[in-house]
């Protein structure tokens, strides 16, 4: 069992495979309590995977993934769920309900998960929706959010229960500047105001560097770098380097694996 | 030679892998009834959008169907000098038959493509992935109401759908062909058994509510979630259904009259 | 009114029609005398033939139907058709002299018992048995019989 109370999550030697293929092939990660850690590698590298495996909803073929010092694949279904509801996570899509006002939504897990009065329902909401600036947009449907708003109020939903982490997907993808600059900020807030733990899966460079406090880059399926943002920028490693400045081609190759261009154009049709 | 034997094979594991899956997924969903009692809200929401929108398709097409009987039974009944006897054709006809068979057919294509298709897009929009983060179980949460109320409604259903018909087939019959009017009724009360007939309508259109649903619950939440596999699924609820709910009126009618 | 309240209305109208649907079915369309199926007492009746009446075929007093048939078993010694009739308690005077028989609705109606009451002091019981019966005319034999006599007469005019 891992020693150290620091980390909220230790994942070590953890396989995981979807048919043939293979996803993860042996990864240790070290997730650090109050802090803001951001996992980063090229589309395809099985980040949201990640989310999900630490969610418990997929189990790895191998290792192990502590959440407070417990193996989230070993729970049984009624440990799980209990340890989820000190999860939140941030859909990269929201995954609002869309049969339901932004309210409901965002009271959905308090009407689930507590008996609490209605009127103290409605203020905890009207609370988180003032936290993520949405408080008047309450009585919208998901279908009138623009991807923003529904990604703010999405989190508004994931800090419903006030958990002790909070995995968020892709959060920047497909965000103007402005709701980019919103939710950088949102989530550096949540960190200091609620002493979060915070994951972050993304591939957006800048934005990221500017608020994790750890980095992960994972490529076809191992860590092949980690440190604070500072350490990573300072870092040799090919990988890591075309990553980081975005160059077509590298370790991670530009082409799909095929055969030899000339054999190719040369062979017979 | 051995490639089609691996094929058969593998169709025959695919198929009970399939079954497998299906079963495992109603367990579930019957064990997540238990979670409705206190929340009656959630099933009468899913009446709602179950029984109540299928409603007005199963009263009308009730009765033509039984406007359609009247016509033809007549017009065969007539040359045997039998037509006091239409009341019979009519109702047994709708009550054994017509209507379990086509109100399952119907509530196939109105409700059960409609569940698939919103329970596909949830899983596809991650909204189930998103209950299961919050620690909510969608197979209790989402699929248990709806099969629920789909069994409740199919019952209802079929039997609107006959007595509907019966009156169709009165409006033809006794108003339009002058088919003596008590006649009608009492051959119809003559013939017509409360438990053989009646209730085994009711006990087919039960079976039926419950294969019906469940096919249209297991293909949305077993799609693949893309917009393609979510149109997939929805015509396989509706081809599945159709198969499962003729095939299974056979069986259950061959074990009624035994 | 607010949308939950629309909703639940329709949900109770819903479930509403799909009740007085069944009892319209019910009522109106089955016999629902069937409902109390414990009211009920056995009689037999042998027959020599009973071609064509089925179980659950009507059992009548003056057209009136009184009971059903409920099950035809053949006599393994004298090879007579018993038939086993239900009938209503309601009818709990029928006296033991009264005769059965095996009629036809319309030519090609259905078969129904149908009992002539006598004029014996005691009435019938459960189990107890009807001794007059008549057997069902078979069409085919009268048919024949009637054919024959024809063309027996037929001989004797030329």
């Amino acid at each position: 069992m891992p020693a150290t109370d620091d980390n909220l999550v230790e994942i070590r030697g953890m396989h995981f495979s979807r048919g043939l293929s293979k996803i993860f092939t042996g990864v240790d990660i070290d997730i650090p309590k109050g802090k803001i850690t951001a996992i980063m590698g090229p589309s395809g590298t099985g980040k949201t995977t990640l989310l999900k495996l630490i969610g418990g909803q997929i189990k790895p073929q191998q290792g192990t993934i502590h959440f407070h010092g417990e193996n989230i694949p070993a729970m049984r279904t009624r440990k799980l769920y209990a340890a989820r509801k000190k999860m939140g996570m941030l859909f990269q899509s929201g995954a609002l309900l869309t049969d339901m006002s932004v309210f409901d939504n965002i009271a959905f897990p308090l009407r689930e998960h507590t008996r609490l009065p209605e009127v103290m329902i409605r203020d905890l909401v009207i609370m988180k929706l003032q936290a993520v600036g949405l408080r008047g947009a309450r009585y919208l449907m998901p279908s009138e959010l623009s991807g923003g708003m529904a990604r703010r109020a999405a989190l508004a939903r994931a800090i419903a229960l006030d958990p002790e982490m909070i995995l968020y997907d892709e959060p920047f993808t497909g965000q103007d500047p402005i709701s980019m600059g919103v939710l950088v900020q949102l989530i550096r807030s949540m960190n200091e105001a609620l002493g979060l733990t915070s994951v972050i899966v993304s591939h957006d460079i800048q934005e990221t560097m500017a608020i994790a406090d750890k980095i992960y880059i994972i490529s076809q399926g191992e860590v092949v770098g980690h440190g604070s943002p500072e350490e990573i920028d300072k870092s040799d490693s090919p990988w890591i380097k075309q990553f980081m400045h975005g160059e077509a081609d590298g370790p991670v190759p530009f082409h799909y694996p095929a055969l030899p261009y000339k054999e190719d154009l040369l062979a017979e049709y | 030679m051995f490639d089609w034997f691996a094929k058969v094979g593998k169709n025959a594991i695919d198929f009970f892998a399939r079954f497998g899956r299906e079963v495992l997924l109603f367990i579930q969903a019957v064990i997540g009834f238990a979670t409705l009692i206190p929340r009656p809200g959630l099933v009468v929401q899913q009446l709602f959008s179950v029984g109540v929108r299928s409603m007005l398709i199963i009263i009308v097409s009730g009765f033509f169907v039984g406007m359609v009987l009247g016509l033809q039974g007549y017009n065969t009944l007539v040359d045997f000098g039998a037509e006091e006897s239409l009341g019979v054709v009519v109702a047994l006809s709708l009550v054994r038959e017509l209507g379990p068979v086509v109100t399952a057919l119907l509530y196939a294509g109105r409700a059960g493509s409609a569940l698939t298709a919103e329970i596909g897009l949830m899983k596809a929009t991650e909204q189930l992935s998103g209950l299961e983060m919050m620690a909510v179980n969608p197979v209790s949460r989402i699929l248990s109401p709806r099969l629920l109320a789909g069994i409740i409604s199919m019952p209802l259903l079929a039997a609107m759908f006959s007595a509907v018909g019966v009156f169709g087939g009165y409006l033809v019959g006794v108003d339009m062909l002058g088919v003596d009017s008590g006649a009608y009724w009492s051959q119809m009360q003559a013939k017509v058994d409360f438990n053989d007939d009646i209730v085994n309508g009711v006990i087919k259109s039960f079976a039926f509510g419950i294969v019906t649903t469940w096919i249209a619950v297991y293909e949305g939440y077993s799609c693949i979630p893309t917009s393609e596999g979510v149109s997939r699924a929805t015509t396989r609820t509706v081809v599945y259904s159709a198969l499962v709910v003729l095939g299974l009126d056979f069986l259950l009618t061959a074990l009624m009259l035994d | 009114m607010s949308s939950t309240r629309v909703l639940e209305i329709s949900v109770g109208i819903f479930v509403a029609a799909g009740i007085a649907a069944l009892l319209v079915l019910a009522v109106n369309v089955s016999n629902v005398t069937a409902f109390h199926s414990g009211d009920q007492y056995i009689v037999k009746a042998s027959f020599d033939n009973i071609s064509g009446l089925k179980v659950r075929s009507a059992v009548t007093i003056a057209g009136v139907t009184v009971g059903r048939v409920k099950a035809i078993t053949v006599d393994p010694v004298s090879f007579e058709a018993v038939v086993d009739m239900a009938i209503d308690s309601k009818y709990n005077e029928i006296p033991v002299d009264s005769s059965a028989g095996i009629y036809t609705a319309g030519l090609l109606g259905e078969k129904y018992v149908g009992i002539e009451p006598g004029g014996a002091p005691d009435f019938l019981e459960q189990n107890s048995e009807i001794h007059l019966t008549q057997s069902s005319i078979v069409l085919e034999k009268l048919i024949s019989q009637f054919l024959f006599s024809q063309s027996d007469s037929d001989k004797k005019d030329k």
